[in-house]
């Protein structure tokens, strides 16, 4: 075998010997190189470029603190709600691992969203970079699922009120829904069962999927190389000495150091919640959710975490029609799979907002907007904006906010589905050759 | 032993022993997913608890309602007054399905009030739209907080869907249908069973 083959390694010092006893044996050095010191980035990387890195380091937060809280968390009806007042009381400590693992889960959305942003900016998800995009809408459904399981485990009211509202969506679909949702809760109710299977999905199935899907994503960047700012491929101008791209740099040591600056500035924010406004206002840790889970008392106002309220107020505008609750359901979660489609619905021939029209720089900008708004929609009560007066036909006596929702979600879905038509004659200006 | 010689390999034999193979794995993979996916389903002890559960209505004044709790859901017992029926049956054009057709009750029960007798009123708490359990709003016009044509009847805090005393959704809720009735039936005047059909 090629064992005595390989080089010694050099370089590294006193650690010479043993990198080399490990190279002989593991393609370490291959890995350095190709995934790292010889992995070329574009040299234009700008501040939106933080939030890959930055959602890797939630991950790990996010991993770490949550193994420490199911060392005293106890996935019962009877005494979950109990023990996360233990963990926040008399476990020393308890009260910052709690605070991190809750803030992370905020902090995991905002900077997903952001990341999600920066790959619509400058069409990271078009060719060849399909995939990557792909297995980045997976971890984003993955972490959503991941959410909704872990809301259940503090056992308040929200936590109960949350989870039977989004089982029951299962229930609208119709002949299997009935049965569907019971399977799921494993009850007729959300109860001990449906707590304890959660908590299994929570820490362990969707944890574990959650990471090949990283290992994935990760794979299918370093297969294509990053996109950036001017979406622009590096790799069709190489430098003819070295042939390595000339608008290339190696992402160690120059991005490694600069994601670094990254995480210090994440990391003031972040200590600065956790330590001083865990709760932020009831956004990050809802009010209702210090009471404990009562089945036979619905909380006045039911609200799921701001990260899911967008799709949350799609599913609330949407009426019955023919007896059938089910389109809310369906809106909801095509508004989330659209997504996917993402790649095939751009017919733009640049891919960074830089160069594109104005048709599709409005289109963003007004979907952006849409989703703020959806997202502030799903926060409050249907009645926020009160109703339209009576006597005015088709909408009187209607909540303006429910019509107002109704027709942010019809904006949503055509950023969408007219982006084939309007990004193919949108006037485009002129790409440059080199990154700028 | 012999050499494999590689320009004798039957590609044809090999690929129906790949096909055959990767059949009879997906076949076995798929019925070890069945106890798995069966484990899912309610335990027998979640199917004991479900069992029916008996309520004193002689109890409950008139215009009072209380909640049981059946299959870990509420179920409502409510004495309606007279005044309460009479309104039920002037509800009808504001209602969505006002002979509860599409909605779930059982046979037994008919007509605007929705129970076996006119003035007990029993239902399952549960909003038909996502699962909520809606407040009691008995109060007729402004008192009730509901505007000042409101009938008396059932506020779903979560969606805004609105039900009449008879558990009837009014038109315009997101909930698709009338609250459900569960199946119960009276042991004697002063106590029924909720979870049990009547017989006959």
């Amino acid at each position: 075998m090629a064992v005595t083959n390989k080089p010694p390694v050099t370089g590294a010092g006193p650690f010479n010997g043993v990198l080399t006893w490990f190279d002989q044996r593991f393609p370490l050095m291959v890995l350095w190189r190709t995934q790292l010191t010889e992995y070329y980035a574009p040299k234009n990387f700008n501040v939106w470029y933080f939030f890959g890195s930055l959602a890797a380091l939630v991950l790990v937060i996010q991993i770490v603190s949550g193994i420490f809280l199911t060392m005293n968390y106890k996935p019962s009806a009877e005494h979950a709600f109990a023990s996360v007042e233990y963990i926040m009381r008399d476990v020393p400590g308890g009260w910052i691992i709690r605070y991190i693992h809750s803030t992370g889960a905020s902090a995991f959305f905002i900077v997903v969203y952001l990341h999600m942003a920066r790959g619509l900016m400058y069409g990271s998800y078009r060719k060849p970079r399909e995939l990557t995009w792909i297995f980045g809408v997976l971890i984003y459904l993955c972490l959503m699922a991941e959410a909704f399981f872990g809301y259940l485990l503090p056992w308040g009211q929200m936590s109960f009120w949350g989870a039977q509202v989004i089982i029951n969506l299962f229930a609208t679909i119709p002949i299997i829904g009935e049965d569907l949702s019971v399977w799921i809760r494993g009850d007729y109710n959300v109860s001990d069962a449906t707590l304890n299977r959660f908590f299994a999905l929570h820490v362990i199935a969707i944890p574990m999927a959650l990471l090949g899907l990283v290992a994935a994503h990760l794979m299918a960047l370093h297969e294509t190389g990053s996109n950036n700012p001017d979406g622009i491929e590096i790799y069709e101008n190489l430098d003819p000495k070295t042939g390595t791209p000339v608008d290339g740099i190696p992402f160690h040591p120059y991005y490694t150091v600069k994601d670094l600056v990254g995480v210090a500035v994440f990391l003031i924010v972040f200590c600065a919640i956790v330590f001083f406004s865990p709760e932020v206002g009831g956004y990050f840790l809802e009010y209702n959710n210090f009471i404990p889970a009562d089945p036979l008392t619905t909380p006045t106002h039911i609200a799921p975490v701001w990260y899911f309220t967008p799709f949350y107020a799609m599913l609330r505008a949407i009426p019955s029609f023919f007896n059938m609750q089910v389109w809310g359901v369906i809106v909801m979660g095509a508004a989330v799979m659209i997504f996917f489609a993402m790649p095939w619905l751009d017919r733009g021939r640049t891919k960074s907002i830089r160069y594109r029209g104005p048709i599709y720089s409005a289109f963003f900008a007004v979907f952006v907007v849409t989703f703020v708004i959806l997202g502030y929609l799903g926060v409050e009560p249907t009645n926020v904006w009160g109703e339209f007066p009576k006597g005015i036909p088709m909408v009187g006596g209607d909540y303006i906010a429910t019509w107002v929702a109704r027709a942010l979600t019809a904006v949503y879905f055509a950023f969408f589905l007219l982006m084939p038509w309007y990004t193919a004659r949108d006037k485009e200006k002129p790409v440059p050759q080199r990154l700028t | 032993m012999t050499a494999i010689v590689l320009d004798q390999v039957d590609e044809k034999k090999r690929r129906f022993l790949i096909v055959a193979t990767s059949a009879a794995s997906a076949v076995a993979a798929g019925g070890v997913a069945v106890p798995f996916l069966g484990s899912w389903f309610p335990s027998a002890r979640a199917l004991a608890a479900g069992a029916p559960v008996e309520v004193d209505v002689s109890k409950i004044e008139s215009g009072q309602q209380i909640t049981v709790e059946w299959r870990g859901k509420p179920v409502w017992v409510m004495r309606r007054t007279p005044e309460m029926l009479a309104q039920l049956e002037k509800n009808d054009a504001l209602l969505a399905d006002p002979q509860s057709g599409s909605s779930k009750q059982p046979d037994y029960v008919k007509g605007a009030a929705r129970s076996i007798k006119p003035e007990v009123f029993v239902a399952v708490g549960v909003c038909t739209h996502l699962g909520c359990s809606p407040t009691l709003k008995k109060e007729v016009g402004a008192a009730s907080d509901m505007g000042t044509d409101w009938p008396g009847g059932y506020y779903c805090p979560c969606h805004n869907s609105r039900f009449d005393l008879a558990a009837r959704v009014f038109k315009g809720s997101p909930a698709p249908t009338n609250l459900e009735i569960p199946p119960h039936r009276y042991l004697s005047d002063a106590r029924i069973i909720v979870g049990e059909d009547q017989k006959g």
